[in-house]
């Protein structure tokens, strides 16, 4: 019986390290090292020019090794960040400095560096920097950006960085000719990824082997080193970087170089002792990256049926003071905004506008959570104005299941056209709304009512354009003992890589589970990567584990097909061992074969040994390496998709609204999604628990908060909200559905953001079936709730018509 | 001399003449007496991670609310972020390395009926905040030895978590309570 | 986020605390369970040139229960005074108002005298203290006082000990024959400070009517608010609730309106006062 492990809820494999606390995080790193300790004075200020800095007395302070201002920067590390994706949209692109040059944008912005024994006395050495600021106008906020009043940077007077029209069709006919016609505005506040792990830098400088190696809590560990060699002038071949244990990341770590991955290393060369930074929370809060914001206008069009005939969306997108990252968030919000449906016509243009604040970049979503936002409140307000039911309305709209591979006619994230290869969006339909009882929700609504319970439900549907390329690599080696090491160059913060891409390796090659062992995001033992991000993991890691698993596989069987005298055709490997089919006896253990794969065959140890009764004598006529060939038994393969494959899914919720506190709460949660192949059930499901969680807390509780001055007024735990478990439903009900991906080995879909992206879209539609008047604006909160039901019921908020014909039934049944 | 405030609002440091003070703190950690010597500020946390290096503590937010750095401060669960070393020296304390069974070295170690529990449940993706909420539960099914449901949601309100979204970690409160109770049994 | 450094002292007596306050007083913060004050301190929000730490004080780990009431040493512990048996019965707005404190772990260090010297509006125990009409004695090189919750409690994070003053113990009077107590209150999220709170002390005369209804409120005043509801209740629930809107002053800020908490001081005023009423009935029924 052959075990396969691919479609198995195999228990991790990282388990075992992390409960026992012996993970290593970028913090724990060279625990015997004495590494010298960071901390930065950041700007207290949303936008100040510096006059000067004077670090006189934070040198008395014992401890401290040396500090560091712009000045001291040299060569491209004095040269603002980079822009990672630029755009031919992007015009008016604009980074920082690793250390501020004169002028700061937004408060957290690191403008010196201080080295000391310890975060202790570094931080007592910030604390006596003084800085002369000349204060200059803060602009914050979506619509103070639009405004200009003020500029952010002065040779962008519009804040506008980027502008971008994408259309299909013919908007403003098919809006003119078209039934009914809808327009309306819509906001998404900002939120952020907040893994529990900050970021953090470990850099030592090896003097023997002028060699850099950085530990760093990223995502991307190949570009890290990329950036780092080329801002330090080092040779690539002497900067190594590792992404260790990683405490989440949920896209904030994709981000990079970041201004402390360049000065740290700087400064561990230049004092030749180690140099770490741990951020600590505040500096997440204000130097990091936040997402979301967003504020839109929406044109619809539509006929008697709900179809939409014309679809015409403008919107703002607040990116921060910078542009380090480009404009993929709202890149992605144009173009996933269509979600499952094929609007006739459509058209979507978008300002990306620059604040005082700090920089957005994506956040699990990417922008697909705001684009979901406008699709599915358009759908319900379409389904509001013909008092048609909301299902009803999205299934006219939807790609029918014989209609792929759908082109959506615009192009996606990835530079390529934004077609949508497989999918079944009815079938998700009806197994959401078997899930949540949609179709007996009436009368539960009703009995409710009569008990003074205010219920409401909701739905909202999304695809997902994953596994974007352009490639990912890996690199599979049989070692002589028969254990198979495996490299990929992406990285891992929790979704159990170790433990997925050994299970398709175990399949592929033929080998037991536990003999397999992956590392991810270490530039030593891969070089080649994009990262992990845009759920792609499986998908291109996936598929590069298994093209190298199967050339290994390949190679052995022929190997061994030489020192068995036989064809490959006849052998099979299975469980670590190459045997002739239906003759186990004849057979060789892999280790083995990897010997056998060696022409050096120095008898090292046992397994050497052993493989000599396999040598068969040399031909001395011919090469002992093929010129085709390699010594060794592995393979490096790669990936490359033709274009992203697309995930979808659909969420609904019940929820329950407190008359008089106007508290909300989640009365039940239900997921159907469609990742296509599933590698391990279990970690899809965990995944997709995750991300729901931080659904709610986006919905409902997550907001950043900023005053006219640019202070971010809740940075810390205790203010920005994110969910305990108490604040989670009881249970997330979760249905599979699987449309295999036509275009990679496995047939995989990304999984990693579907648990969160059509949160507030659901929520927003639950709430607004419970109060029967609009709900336009996320997060909402008790308080934001009762503000607006305080607005509602004295008439200065309109009702929808679904919510003006329950309170005139209510009416009439002398209800109210 | 005189320091201005700067706008983050921070009062006027001391000026020390010389070195900090430190002091002499011992503790009982997971069993073993264990002395470092800090100054007064050294947080709990820190001088586990750092001083001691026990790098299985983790620190999240410094300020209370996230609970990765929960340690069993004589048996009971609390905040070592928001304790100093120095007030708690003589004490015991437990932290995620002392939870395990046994450590028969590397891969033999006997899981705790709770590391057991997260490992069945996937109760753990990253592992950033599962020191904080092991050292809860366990300290938690001491006094609750048979919790419902709810009462394991409870059990881990004051814990953040970022990847798992709860709902595997109450499994795996209900299947610690049951490991314990097979454990006991035989 | 790192504490600035400061001069420790550890003392062992009440006596040696009190010599260090003496000398070091404006400059010294005391600190006991350290869940408020450690969190402003790795904020450098404030940054005392001197710490007491008190948590050598064995003597003030105490709970103790009278006839009067209960007596809680400054350095007995939330979950201490949480699980007392005795003081459960005593005062039960102690235990329902604990349990509402932050997590159990929070509680595991933080004190309740703490919490009280620490005069948050925001704080449960500063309610309680209020409501019951409690006290709080403070010692000095100048000797004992004892403050009363009405004049303990100047303004938001105020209290009136003085600088060289060490509060060594509170007390809550206990909850009279006939008496029923509760403590409800509404957070964003569980066990996070409280958009409002509600405690409630409702008197049952011989006849089963209601002889008096207290509130006291928590997150709606700069310092805590202590309403008497006696005769708004007899008028009507509904006329309770309304005196209670109109009497709070809250503030608006990210998490809350001032609108929204008046709605939930209304709210709660009702809910507490019915739970605390049906409480009292069933001490009634089982004395």
């Amino acid at each position: 019986m052959v075990t396969r492990y691919v479609g198995q809820p195999i228990r991790r494999t990282e388990d075992l390290r992390l409960v026992t606390g012996a993970g290593r995080y970028t913090d724990d790193i060279g625990g015997g090292d004495h590494a010298l300790e960071a901390a930065f004075v950041r700007s207290p200020h949303a936008h100040a020019r510096i006059a000067d800095i004077d670090v006189t007395d934070a040198l008395d302070v014992e401890g401290v090794v040396a500090i560091y201002t712009y000045e001291d920067l040299e060569g491209a590390a004095a040269r603002p960040l980079p822009v990672l994706i630029p755009h031919p949209a992007l015009h008016a692109a604009r980074t920082a400095y690793p250390l501020a040059n004169g002028v700061v944008h937004h408060v957290g912005e690191p403008i010196a560096m201080v080295v000391a024994e310890n975060r202790y006395l570094a931080e007592d050495a910030v604390a006596r920097i003084r800085v002369d600021y000349e204060i200059l106008a803060p602009v914050v906020g979506i619509d103070a950006a639009r405004a200009a009043q003020h500029a952010v940077h002065d040779d962008v007077p519009d804040n506008i960085a980027a502008h971008l029209v994408q259309q299909v069709g013919s908007v403003g006919p098919a809006m003119a000719a078209a039934p009914h016609v809808l327009e309306f505005d819509l906001t998404i506040e900002r939120s952020c990824s907040m893994p529990l792990e900050g970021r953090g830098v470990h850099a030592r400088w090896d003097v023997d082997d002028q060699s850099l190696r950085v530990y760093s809590s990223t995502q991307a560990a190949t570009s890290v080193r990329a950036a780092i060699a080329a801002k330090l002038g080092l040779s690539l071949t002497k900067v190594e970087v590792i992404a260790p244990d990683v405490g989440g990341g949920f896209g904030v770590k994709i981000m990079h170089p970041w201004p402390e991955e360049i000065v740290v290393p700087m400064a561990a060369i230049r004092l030749g002792r180690p140099v770490k930074w741990t951020e600590d929370r505040r500096e997440h809060f204000v130097s990091s990256a936040h997402e979301r914001g967003q504020q839109h206008h929406v044109t619809v069009g539509f006929d008697d049926t709900g179809k939409i005939l014309a679809l015409d969306v403008t919107f703002w997108h607040d990116n921060g003071a910078y542009t380090p990252y480009g404009i993929i968030c709202p890149i992605v919000t144009s173009t996933q905004l269509l979600g499952p449906y094929k609007p006739g016509a459509y058209r979507v243009e978008f300002c990306s506008v620059y604040t005082t604040t700090v920089i957005v970049t994506p956040y699990r979503g990417a922008g697909r959570p705001q684009g979901v936002f406008a699709m599915e409140r358009t759908m319900d307000r379409i389904a509001d104005a013909l008092g048609m039911d909301r299902t009803t309305v999205r299934a006219v709209n939807m790609i029918q299941p014989d209609e792929f591979p759908f082109d959506q006619g615009l192009i996606f994230q990835d530079g390529r056209p934004l077609i949508y290869d497989s999918g079944n969006y009815p079938a998700q339909l009806a197994m959401i709304k078997d899930m949540i009882g949609w179709d007996g929700f009436e009368a539960q609504r009703a009995e409710a009512a009569e008990h003074g319970r205010l219920l409401g439900i909701g739905i909202g549907c999304y695809v997902e354009g994953t596994g974007p390329g352009p490639y990912e690599g890996a690199h599979v080696q049989v070692m002589t003992d028969g254990r198979v090491e495996v490299a990929i160059g992406l990285t891992s913060q929790g979704q159990g890589h170790q433990t997925v891409f050994a299970q398709i390796v175990a399949d592929e090659l033929g080998v037991p589970f536990d003999s397999v062992h992956i590392t991810t995001g270490d530039t030593r033992r891969f070089g080649y990567a994009v990262g992990t991000f845009a759920s792609r993991a499986a998908v291109m890691s996936g598929s590069a584990v298994a093209l190298a698993a199967r050339a290994v596989k390949a190679k052995a069987l022929r190997v061994a097909s030489d020192a068995l005298e036989c064809s490959a055709d006849d052998l099979e490997l299975i469980s670590g061992v190459v045997s002739v089919k239906g003759n186990p006896t004849a057979c060789i253990p892999l280790g083995q074969v990897a010997v056998l794969s060696n022409p050096l065959r120095y008898a090292f140890d046992e397994a050497a040994q052993a493989a000599t009764q396999f040598a068969r004598p040399a031909d001395p006529n011919v090469p002992p390496v093929a010129e085709d060939d390699e010594p060794g038994l592995e393979g490096r393969e790669y990936y490359s998709p033709p274009r992203s494959t697309f995930a979808s899914g659909m969420h609904a919720a019940i929820v329950e609204i407190d008359p008089d506190t106007s508290e909300i709460s989640i009365e039940k949660y239900c997921v159907v999604h469609d990742c296509g192949t599933l590698i391990n059930p279990m970690i899809v499901r965990g995944q997709v628990h995750g991300g729901v969680a931080q659904g709610i807390g986006g919905a409902l509780y997550e907001t950043l908060a900023y005053d006219e001055h640019g202070q971010l007024l809740n940075a810390s735990f205790m203010d920005f909200l994110m969910p305990y478990a108490t604040e989670m439903p009881d249970r997330i009900e979760i249905g599979h559905q699987e449309t295999p991906s036509p275009l990679n080995p496995l047939g995989i879909k990304g999984a990693g953001e579907a648990g969160v992206i059509p949160v507030s879209a659901v929520i927003a539609s639950a709430v607004e079936d419970a109060v029967g008047f609009r709900i336009d604006a996320m997060p909402i909160s008790p308080n934001i709730l009762f503000g607006l039901r305080v607005e509602f019921a004295a008439g200065r908020v309109e009702p929808t018509a679904v919510g003006r014909a329950r309170s005139d039934h209510a009416d009439r049944k002398g209800m109210a | 001399m005189s320091i201005p405030k700067d706008n983050t609002g921070s009062p006027a440091v001391i000026v020390a003449d010389g070195a900090e003070p430190t002091y002499d703190v011992t503790l009982t950690v997971n069993g073993v007496h264990r002395v470092a010597r800090v100054p007064a500020r050294r947080t709990l946390s820190d001088f586990l991670r750092h001083d001691l290096q026990l790098t299985g503590t983790h620190v999240g937010c410094e300020h209370g609310v996230c609970g990765a750095c929960t340690v069993l401060l004589d048996g009971a669960p609390v905040r070592s972020c928001l304790t100093f070393a120095v007030s708690v020296d003589g004490h015991s304390v437990t932290t995620i390395e002392g939870i395990a069974g046994s450590t028969g070295g590397a891969g033999a170690a006997v899981l705790s009926p709770v590391q057991q529990a997260f490992r069945e449940c996937h109760a753990l993706q990253c592992g950033f905040c599962t020191p904080g909420f092991i050292t809860t539960i366990t300290a938690g099914l001491v006094e609750l030895p048979n919790p419902t449901r709810a009462d394991a949601v409870d059990m881990i309100a004051g814990n953040l978590c970022r990847c798992t979204g709860y709902q595997n970690i109450v499994d795996a409160v209900l299947r610690a309570a049951e490991l314990t109770r097979e454990r006991g049994e035989r | 986020m790192k504490p600035a450094p400061f001069a420790w002292h550890g003392p062992e007596s009440v006596g040696e605390a009190i010599a260090v306050l003496a000398e070091y007083g404006p400059e010294a913060k005391v600190l006991a369970g350290g869940q408020s004050l450690i969190p402003l301190l790795a904020m450098r929000l404030a940054a005392p040139a001197h710490l007491v730490d008190i948590n050598r004080i064995v003597a003030l780990d105490d709970v103790t229960v009278t006839a009067a009431g209960v007596t809680v040493g400054a350095l007995a512990r939330h979950t201490r005074v949480e699980k007392d048996p005795a003081a459960a019965i005593a005062q039960p707005l102690l235990p329902q108002a604990l349990r509402l404190v932050a997590h159990p772990t929070i509680r595991n260090r933080g004190t309740t005298v703490g919490s009280l010297a620490h005069a948050d509006p925001a704080g449960e125990l500063t309610a309680v203290l209020a409501l019951t009409g409690g006290t709080v004695t403070a010692a000095s090189v100048r000797g004992e006082r004892v403050i009363s919750a009405a004049d303990f409690f100047l303004g938001p994070l105020e209290s009136a000990l003085a600088a060289d003053e060490l509060a060594i113990r509170a007390f809550f009077p206990g909850l009279t024959a006939g008496s029923g107590s509760s403590f409800v209150e509404i957070a964003r999220r569980h066990g996070d400070y409280a958009l409002c709170g509600v405690g409630a002390i409702a008197e049952l005369d011989d006849g089963g009517g209601l002889r008096a209804l207290r509130c006291g409120y928590l997150s709606v005043s700069e310092t805590p608010l202590v309403l008497d509801l006696t005769d708004a209740w007899s008028a009507g629930e509904q006329h309770a609730a309304e005196l209670a809107r109109a009497a709070v002053d809250p503030v608006t800020d990210i998490h809350a309106s001032a609108g929204y908490r008046r709605q939930l001081a209304a709210v709660l005023t009702v809910r507490a006062a019915r739970q605390a009423i049906s409480t009292a009935r069933a001490r009634e029924v089982a004395a």
